[in-house]
């Protein structure tokens, strides 16, 4: 089928919904709204209009960023608005069916606002006067929360494949290249490396089998942007996938997710199945001489296996152990062909930047940090969410305008940022933009784009705790510098928490860390230290209260100190019957 | 060989030649196997190396290695606890200690009666809602020590739902 064919049939099917004659329910069913209880209200709706004989047209759609409002449901019925109903119980279930379904009137409990073309039902506003919607500019996560994740033909009603198609019918592989670098897209997976530059690495080999990997791996507590991403809308980055593919002319794209996120899992193969059944992926991709396969793979519990190197190991089936490089991915990857790895995120942006073009992407954001940014936003802030901003906004803007403040009427203390690897930036550092490389001039990264916020009530030394606690965690083992050394600091930051440090600890953590960065195979034990170092530098009074006057400063650090060990077995033989247990 | 052994290793085989993922390496049969027995047995180290070709030691190395596989049968309920840092910020440390408390555990590990295994997680992607606790893989938000119990004696009073 041609891609006009298929838009015919999309269209169609999106104005059959738009028009339903049954009430159209969209409910957020991403891990956000998991957590929240959307599937407990999702029964509980069910059962209510069963009981009733009512018909209904449920649509479980992704994320909106307001995570905060989560259970979010919106109902649209004939010639009406989408009306939006937030932090949905199971309790408000009976009464939003019996008087907005049944009755027309909207229920004392209020709602969340309105959207669409129709106009209020009553004094409601818009959902797009609120901060979280209205300050968000959304390329990647373009359709969530509007789409099902699990209809690709809603996905093609909205401008989808627009930019496969027209890759394929009007551009050499090498134009896109170039579209790509002219967009200024950097990675979005940490390093923040030219996108256009790495697919070019891959361009150059002779190589009859090609990979694309995808990384959504994603083990950064504090983040859930790929999988958010996965949950709203596959189809983006399966789109993404096969541009680059089609750029670097790659042969297969493997999407890489962890065991167990069952959500990004099932929401992605299902994309891909759709796909493949409308001739999206495969042999002669809508009707070209392109051809491209996709396929999930998943990996273990492993955070390390978000490094590119250790990712291919773990592909391979083997520990997600980072390898030695040179060679690099783009000469010996993946069973020793040619790969490329990207980020989720990266991928995700690259079918509007094909339809729209890389001038407009490029007017987006400041300095060399075009385009937008993934913010996960947790901790202690009012309204926490997953929003996606033009790059160049404040952390000041995020705290305050997204996030509508630190919660309890508490001041701000600190911002972890770019995830375990990343650093703990202080309050004042509410001016520093959203801007990859200022973001590493202020001893932090903006990384794969999670910032958790802590109030006045946080010790420092009790999040450096933690961090070191999950980077200790998490070390792979292969490296020494790394393995040990993560055990070390934790050792010492133990200590401190405990008001039972040692004269020296503080310069021996130091020297610790230079060792591991000096040392380490991978970023793991290179950038490992990252957050003590910015932590000793910002919150130097909190650790010399613990050290010297035997006292927490905040009392955060009088909790049980509960942290798993490392189980990782470095070097042990299977013998049946025996110890192997966990 | 008894009949035990014999179902469990068809068990296996089964698990891991239906495998609809077309990539099928080592970690790909143990993450099957898991899903098919919860648990990995030492027959599945030995079958998964006969069908990828290589030694009892590889397969187990891979094993060995993430820490979502486990090699005892798991109790009736999973019940899993963030511990990540936004977590952390809000609470999750208490609520840790009571959960592990009412088990009756000082550290991850089975219920000597059988009927709970709990894990630490690192993150269990849905930090908006935290601090947030898993019970039989449904995620739960907003937790506190209190209404986490509360979940746990429900799920220990539903019928067992893997």
């Amino acid at each position: 089928m041609s891609f006009e064919e298929l838009k015919k049939i999309a269209d169609d099917k999106w104005d059959e919904l738009a028009s339903s004659k049954i009430p159209v329910i969209r409910i957020g069913t991403a891990m956000c709204g998991h957590a929240a209880g959307a599937y407990r209200v999702l029964e509980e709706l069910k059962t209510k209009v069963k009981s009733k004989n009512i018909e209904i047209n449920i649509q479980e759609v992704g994320c909106l960023g307001i995570c905060y409002a989560e259970p979010l449901l919106d109902i649209q019925k004939q010639d009406g608005p989408r009306l939006f109903f937030n932090n949905v119980s199971i309790e408000n279930v009976d009464e939003i069916v019996e008087k907005y379904i049944i009755q027309d009137v909207i229920p004392d409990t209020g709602v969340l606002g309105y959207l669409g073309d129709n106009g209020p039902i009553g004094t409601e506003s818009s959902i797009e006067l609120l901060p979280g919607i209205a300050l968000q500019n959304r390329i990647a996560l373009r359709n969530g929360g509007h789409i099902s994740p699990n209809d690709i033909y809603q996905y093609i009603a909205n401008g989808g494949y627009y930019g496969i198609n027209k890759a394929i019918t009007t551009m050499q592989p090498s134009d896109i290249i170039d579209e790509v670098k002219n967009s200024g897209l950097r990675g979005r997976g940490g390093a923040a490396f030219p996108t256009g530059v790495k697919w070019s690495f891959l361009v150059g080999s002779k190589s009859p089998t090609k990979y694309i990997l995808c990384n959504c791996e994603e083990g950064d507590p504090g983040a859930y942007n790929d999988k958010g991403i996965l949950e709203s809308d596959p189809f983006t980055l399966l789109e993404g996938l096969t541009i680059a593919g089609y750029a670097t002319g790659a042969t297969k794209g493997i999407v890489f997710i962890r065991h167990g996120h069952n959500g990004p899992i099932n929401r992605t193969e299902t994309a891909i199945n759709q796909a493949y059944e409308l001739g999206l992926l495969g042999n002669n991709i809508l009707g070209s001489q392109f051809s491209f396969d996709i396929e999930v793979a998943l990996t273990g519990e492993s955070y390390v296996a978000g490094e590119e190197t250790a990712l291919m190991e773990a592909v391979e089936g083997k520990r997600s152990m980072p390898r030695s490089r040179p060679p690099f991915p783009a000469a010996f990857g993946v069973w020793g062909n040619p790969s490329n790895i990207n980020n989720v995120k990266s991928l995700s942006y690259t079918p509007e930047i094909i339809s729209k073009g890389s001038e407009w992407f490029s007017s987006i954001g400041v300095n060399k940090s075009t385009g937008t940014a993934i913010v996960c936003l947790s901790g202690n802030v009012n309204k926490p969410g997953l929003y996606e901003v033009s790059m160049g906004m404040s952390l000041g803007q995020v705290v305050e305008e997204l996030g509508g403040g630190v919660s309890g009427n508490k001041s701000l203390k600190m911002l972890q940022t770019g995830g375990p690897l990343g650093g703990v930036l202080p309050s004042e550092s509410k001016n520093i933009c959203i801007d990859f490389d200022e973001m590493r001039a202020a001893g932090a990264i903006f990384g794969s784009g999670g910032i958790i916020v802590g109030n006045e009530d946080i010790c420092a030394v009790d999040l450096t705790r933690i961090l070191v606690a999950f980077c200790q965690f998490e070390s792979c083992g292969k490296c020494f510098p790394c393995r040990l050394g993560m055990e070390h600091l934790l050792e010492i930051v133990e200590r401190i928490a405990n008001c039972e440090s040692k004269l020296g600890d503080m310069d021996l953590m130091k020297s610790v860390g230079g060792t591991m960065e000096a040392g380490s195979l991978c970023g793991h034990g290179q950038l490992g230290f990252g957050p003590i170092r910015s932590a000793i530098t910002h919150f130097e009074s909190d650790f010399k209260s613990h050290i010297e006057n035997n006292i927490c400063p905040t009392g955060s650090c009088d909790v049980p100190k509960i942290v798993p060990k490392n189980t990782r077995s470095y070097a042990s033989d299977f013998v049946p019957g025996e110890k192997n247990v966990r | 060989m008894t009949i035990e052994q014999d179902n469990l290793k068809s068990r296996i085989r089964e698990a891991i030649t239906s495998q609809k993922r077309p990539t099928v390496t080592v970690l790909s049969s143990l993450l099957a196997i898991q899903d098919a027995l919860r648990f990995i047995p030492d027959e599945a180290i030995e079958e998964v190396a006969i069908s990828m070709n290589t030694s009892t030691n590889a397969v187990y190395g891979v094993a060995s290695f993430y820490p979502n596989f486990r090699f005892t049968p798991p109790g009736d309920h999973s019940i899993e606890v963030c511990w990540g840092p936004t977590c952390h910020l809000q609470g999750a440390a208490k609520i840790l200690e009571s959960v592990m408390n009412k088990l009756g555990l000082e550290s991850e590990g089975d219920t000597s009666d059988g009927k709970f295994s709990f894990r630490f997680n690192t993150c269990l992607g849905a930090c908006s809602q935290a601090p947030v606790i898993s019970v039989d893989h449904e995620l739960f938000g907003k937790m506190d020590p209190t209404t986490s119990l509360n979940i746990i004696d429900q799920a220990n009073s539903n019928k067992i739902n893997h």
